[in-house]
């Protein structure tokens, strides 16, 4: 177990900057995911944290511990591959025992330790297969049990699901989630994916061209993003983005009147989930036009206009609004987050 | 529409089938029969007198030790040219092609090349001239030094004949995802440890067709040599193409054709069950 | 990070590697560049001793001389015409065999592979010999023809398994869709797989050429006046000044050299196709 601090961490491939100063400090045991599209320098991060790429300037420790110029089997950690990189020529077993040969630990204690990595993932049954005849998701688990196996002190994973199909995707996540709780290892988890991320993590943090925008709890992300891009980025749909004009510091929502962190702003950026709304009669609500109303069956999706910005909001599947209709809404003042509409940057969540 | 008209892909491999029966096949049988064969009947004879010949013993054994010295070399020397290239990012292409180019040189041209080099004047015995390290000219390529003349030979065929092998083996090396190697640096396995367990285990395939088809090519050689060494290194393919065209004896030629290729079934077959390829074990 | 980093440690074998490559390099190109000069420095230069290795005194004329020689343009071109026929001759009939393996699924498939992988474990220049005496019954011995039919067998096999690969990499779907728009097959062949495959097509037919090109062995056996430029080397090999046999060697490997770097780009895919 270790605590992993990344400490102004950069990365240039020529002229471009794929990492700007990216610092990070992840404790022991906790569960962190690099949350970004693609290009956003997450695998980069990743990569050299695992030194399997170097960074340009900055330092990484592991357990207090520099290891900036260690090759990677000096640092303590295990990996799980997007493509898996299961060795095809050897058998299930052989591949989990892998970096426990490499430590030339005695048989006796591999076969134990292999056991031990094949009954968390359920794989005893494939142990002297070849990893061509599994499926997707048991070369997952091999995968999975190959990094556990050598009991490391940190885990890093690089996208382990997205190869897999969304039924399977599901079940992989909740398993993984008892299986590294148990183990209680310190992982970094890069994904595309908010669900996986929100699902997974202690702690988010959200990246986008070279910088880490936020870092915090998956409630903490969804709830007050620190950016639009966040906002944008994580929750489905996404944040909706208003802009309004403030009087006296207050912002009109119908009958609604709504403090704004900064009074001595013309305009503000009204931050707002789609689900943090309650349908209202016209006058006291903010009025939205209805474009398209599609019933999900959990939950009915409204696509329209505030203002004449796009948004999309989501009722509960017992209303009934139709496509063309105008309606009302009531805003729940504790789910607002308000950005500044030059810098996208979010006011602290306390001011709201 | 696979299923409507059956006779299409027939149709399209007739030609290559009806042209490779034609000759490939016959010949192939013509030339045992020949061997096998005397005035119409079966006999011996030509399997005798190729055996009873002089040159036969030597042919043998030059074209053996030829082989064994040149395969494995070059061998070593793809490998070598595959891992390093792997480890650059700038000049890859440039560098692969200059390392190809010998892959259009003809064993004629390659013997020529080569003598320009070690002929009597040649840049050879300038070179340790220059150094001090012989006072004359000497000769490398006469009948009264064969060691030398052999290694003047293997030198041009280990210098014509890498470009393939390296050819095959980096087109092999780019099909195994580089994740194999990272996975295994991340479970502690040292650059060597790499090589041996992870990428020679993957890249059999190509290690497999390289080293059949080199093989194969090195029990034919003959232009080379004839370059380098005229007859004074005889080489089984030599042998052929003496009683053939000098001696007019075609059932001699035929039965040196039927041992090369007897030789060279036979080692195509030992590399086939040495180096199993497994398809269940590729990636 | 560079002082944490053993930075002298990884430079060294940066070094390492870069002059093992440099080396390798030299290994290949340094003997081509000495025969060029022995071609170019004509009977002074051989026996000029000892010998620098500097382009010195060298001129176009001995190579020029040398092509002037009775019999050495009209080899050439004979090597050209053999070699244009087994590229005619190799995609004509390995292109049809390579495209059925890589889109229908018939009887007799895995035999028809086994052929032509088979032809792989023959000298299959050796199977010249017996081809003398078919080849004077049917007046093809001696003839430019007769060359270029049996170094097609060289290069057929190995343009049916090339072009299958090529074949195969162009996506079925888009032939699939020409049919769906009302090309027949033949049609959809020529509009949408033809061009696709061009590229792989006319490398493959390159190594056809050099294949040919280079061959000794059975245009030695198979041709007595109307010698390829390889054959006729060797028949006058041990009788030429050394100028001409470096001027010949020079000649010969010229052209492979320019097409070799015509399709440097395919050179991995194919054999990476090939090898399989």
């Amino acid at each position: 177990m270790a605590n992993i601090v990344i400490d102004r961490i950069r990365k240039n491939f020529g002229s471009f900057q794929a990492l700007k100063e990216i610092s990070l400090t992840i404790n022991d045991g906790e569960f962190v995911s690099l949350l970004g599209p693609s290009g956003c320098g997450k695998t980069t991060l990743l990569r050299i944290i695992a030194g399997l790429e170097s960074a340009t300037s900055g330092d990484v420790r592991i357990g207090e511990k520099s290891v900036i110029g260690l090759p990677p089997k000096d640092r303590g950690l295990a990996m799980v591959f997007q493509n898996y990189a299961v060795f095809p020529h050897m058998t299930v077993y052989e591949n989990v025992a892998f970096g426990l040969r490499m430590q030339k630990v005695d048989d006796a204690r591999v076969k134990k330790q292999v056991e031990k990595a094949a009954g968390l993932l359920h794989i005893e049954p494939y142990l002297d297969r070849y990893p061509n005849k599994l499926s997707g998701g048991q070369r997952q688990r091999v995968a999975v049990a190959r990094a556990l196996a050598v009991e490391p002190k940190v885990l890093l994973m690089d996208e382990p699901l997205s190869n897999l199909d969304a039924l399977l995707r599901l079940e992989m996540r909740t398993e993984l989630k008892t299986v590294l709780q148990s183990a209680g290892t310190t992982t970094i988890y890069v994904t595309h994916d908010q669900t996986e991320a929100m699902g997974l993590s202690d702690r988010i943090a959200v990246m986008h061209n070279g910088v880490v925008e936020q870092v915090g709890s998956p409630v903490d992300v969804y709830n007050h993003p620190a950016t639009r891009f966040v906002g944008g980025f994580i929750g489905n749909p996404p944040m909706n983005f208003i802009k309004v004009p403030v009087e006296n510091g207050r912002v009109a929502a119908g009958v609604q009147q709504l403090v704004v962190p900064d009074g001595s702003a013309s305009e503000i950026v009204l931050g707002l989930r789609g689900e943090a709304v309650e349908l209202a009669n016209l006058p006291e609500g903010m009025e939205m036009k209805v474009r398209v109303a599609e019933p999900m069956g959990s939950h009915l999706l409204l696509t329209g206009s505030i203002h004449d910005q796009p948004v999309r909001v989501i009722l509960p599947a017992s209303e009934t609004v139709r496509s063309g209709d105008v309606i009302g809404l009531k805003l729940d003042r504790n789910r607002i987050t308000w950005l500044s509409p030059e810098s996208g940057k979010s006011y602290p969540a306390a001011a709201a | 529409m696979t299923q409507t008209r059956p006779w299409v892909p027939y149709l399209l491999i007739l030609p290559s089938v009806a042209f490779l029966a034609l000759l490939f096949i016959v010949p192939l049988v013509q030339t045992i029969w020949l061997a096998i064969s005397d005035n119409g009947a079966p006999s011996l004879a030509n399997a005798q007198r190729m055996v009873n010949d002089i040159n036969f013993g030597r042919s043998v054994q030059n074209t053996f030790l030829l082989t064994a010295v040149v395969v494995p070399v070059q061998l070593a020397i793809a490998l070598a040219m595959g891992t390093m290239v792997a480890k650059i990012a700038g000049g890859r292409e440039t560098i692969l092609w200059i390392w190809t180019i010998p892959l259009a040189i003809s064993d004629l041209a390659a013997g020529l090349v080569w003598l320009s080099i070690l002929q009597n004047t040649g840049y050879f015995n300038s070179l340790l001239f220059g150094l001090g390290l012989i006072e004359r000219q000497t000769s490398w390529l006469s009948y009264q030094t064969p060691v030398a003349l052999f290694i003047a030979i293997a030198i041009a065929e280990i210098w014509r004949g890498t470009a393939i092998v390296m050819v095959i083996i980096v087109a092999g090396l780019n099909q195994v995802p580089k994740e194999f190697k990272e996975a295994a640096e991340i479970f502690g396995a040292g650059p060597w440890t790499r090589f041996w367990r992870i990428t020679l285990p993957l890249i059999r395939p190509a290690l497999q067709s390289a080293l059949i088809l080199r093989t194969v090519l090195a029990f034919e050689v003959f232009a080379v040599v004839y370059a380098l060494g005229g007859r004074n290194f005889p080489v089984l393919v030599g042998e052929a193409y003496n009683w053939q065209n000098q001696n007019q004896n075609y059932g001699v030629a035929a039965a040196y054709a039927v041992l090369i290729m007897v030789i060279s079934l036979a080692a195509t077959l030992v590399y086939l069950k040495a180096i199993k390829v497994d398809p269940e074990r590729l990636p | 990070m560079s002082t944490a980093n053993p930075a002298g440690f990884v430079s060294s074998r940066r070094w390492l590697l870069w002059s093992g490559i440099i080396a390798l390099c030299a290994w290949v190109l340094v003997p081509i560049y000495l025969v060029a000069l022995g071609a170019l420095g004509g009977r002074q230069g051989v026996y000029q001793w000892p010998k620098t290795g500097l382009p010195m005194g060298i001129s176009l004329d001995p190579f020029l001389l040398f092509l002037r020689t009775e019999g050495v343009t009209q080899s050439f071109f004979n090597s050209l015409g053999a070699a244009g026929i087994t590229v005619a001759l190799s995609i004509l009939l390995g292109a049809p065999a390579g495209y059925a393996l890589a889109r229908y699924n018939f009887r007799g498939k895995d035999s028809y592979r086994l052929l032509v992988l088979l032809t792989r474990a023959f000298p299959l220049a050796i199977l010249a010999l017996p081809l003398t005496v078919s080849y004077i019954r049917l007046g093809l011995y001696d003839t430019i023809i007769g060359v270029g039919l049996i170094h097609t067998v060289l290069a057929l096999p190995f343009a049916a398994l090339v072009t299958q690969g090529i074949f195969l990499g162009v996506p079925r779907e888009l032939e699939e869709a020409a049919w769906v728009f009302g090309c027949t097959r033949i049609q959809a062949f020529f509009k949408v797989v033809a061009p696709l495959a061009l590229p792989g097509i006319v490398a493959t037919a390159v190594f056809a050429f050099v294949i040919s090109w280079n061959e000794v062995f059975a245009a030695s056996v198979l041709t007595v006046r109307n010698r390829t430029l390889t054959a006729y080397l060797l028949t006058v090999l041990s009788e030429s000044p050394m100028h001409y046999r470096f001027a010949g060697g020079l000649l010969l490997i010229l052209p492979s050299v320019i097409f070799i770097f015509a399709v440097r780009r395919y050179l991995f895919a194919i054999w990476g196709i090939s090898s399989k």
